[in-house]
């Protein structure tokens, strides 16, 4: 109840709030972050500025207990070094982004204004996360691709 | 406009991602939960988190009394290719502004700084090609 239900929706209801009082959920900001040559908007820079205030001294507190409260363990990614993999991978994601203004949270929250737009996006990501599991599955079975 | 609000979403953003992380030992990587969901794996706190993101703006915007934020005027070719582009993108990235720019980054990982400088620098460069370039 605690862990499946209340704490996580509560961290949603959180985070969502936090992106639609930044102005997330507006393509035109992160667009104007994004227009460095154009009018540039700074408000997607205080938001990683506010956010990475919270996470890298409070990750590091969360990790001097052994296991988090309601947890055995901490799932944290395995790998800390740079690779070609994530790389790719951002250049690719980081064209879409430039290209409509929305990454994965912003897109989900603006569900909640009932426009097309995020629904058909929302739609399209699925399909995107569907087709990079096919694509590395395949790459994975052949012989001299680059490991993950 | 003023910066302070953004600086007080960033400051929501950052709490929720170091409660997930205090609590329950988990990522707020917003791509990897959505995956999670579609993929089906095991634990329902994806969808309950996902539930509370999609619901907050909806409260946020009612109650602040100021309607949501309208879509850009991009046609649907444009939605389609941008939302096939994140999703694939992202996965393959193993993250997005979330999991790599808020968690990763506030893990200190050299993986996650250099995902996120790569993701700015491309969205940038997008912007440019389609606003100055050929707009």
């Amino acid at each position: 109840m605690l862990r499946q239900l209340l704490v996580p929706l509560l961290c949603g209801l959180v985070f969502g709030t936090g992106l639609a009082l930044s102005g997330m959920t507006d393509t035109r900001v992160v667009l104007g972050f994004l227009d460095i040559a154009g009018d540039w908007n700074p408000a997607l820079l205080m938001v990683m500025v506010g956010a990475l205030a919270v996470t890298i001294p409070g990750f590091w507190l969360a990790q001097q207990r052994g296991t988090p409260l309601f947890s055995p363990q901490f799932f944290l990614p395995a790998s800390r070094t740079i690779e070609a993999k994530p790389l790719i991978g951002s250049v690719i994601f980081g064209v879409g982004w430039g290209l409509y203004g929305y990454c994965p949270g912003p897109a989900l929250a603006a569900l909640a204004g009932f426009n097309w737009q995020p629904l058909l996006f929302v739609v399209a990501m699925a399909v995107g996360v569907y087709l990079e599991k096919a694509f590395s599955a395949r790459s994975q079975g052949r012989p001299g691709s680059i490991p993950p | 406009m003023s910066l302070l609000a953004p600086f007080a979403g960033g400051l929501l953003i950052g709490l929720s991602a170091l409660a997930m992380l205090a609590l329950l030992g988990r990522i707020t990587g917003i791509s990897g939960i959505f995956a999670g969901v579609l993929n089906a794996e095991a634990g329902l706190w994806r969808w309950s988190f996902l539930a509370g993101l999609v619901i907050a703006p909806l409260l946020f915007h009612t109650l602040a009394g100021q309607p949501q934020p309208l879509p850009s005027a991009a046609g649907w070719p444009m939605v389609i290719s941008a939302g096939l582009l994140v999703g694939f993108g992202t996965r393959y990235a193993g993250g997005c502004t979330s999991g790599h720019g808020v968690c990763g980054i506030g893990r200190l990982s050299p993986r996650s700084m250099a995902a996120t400088a790569t993701f700015i620098a491309a969205g940038m460069v997008t912007v440019f090609v389609v606003r100055h370039l050929t707009g």
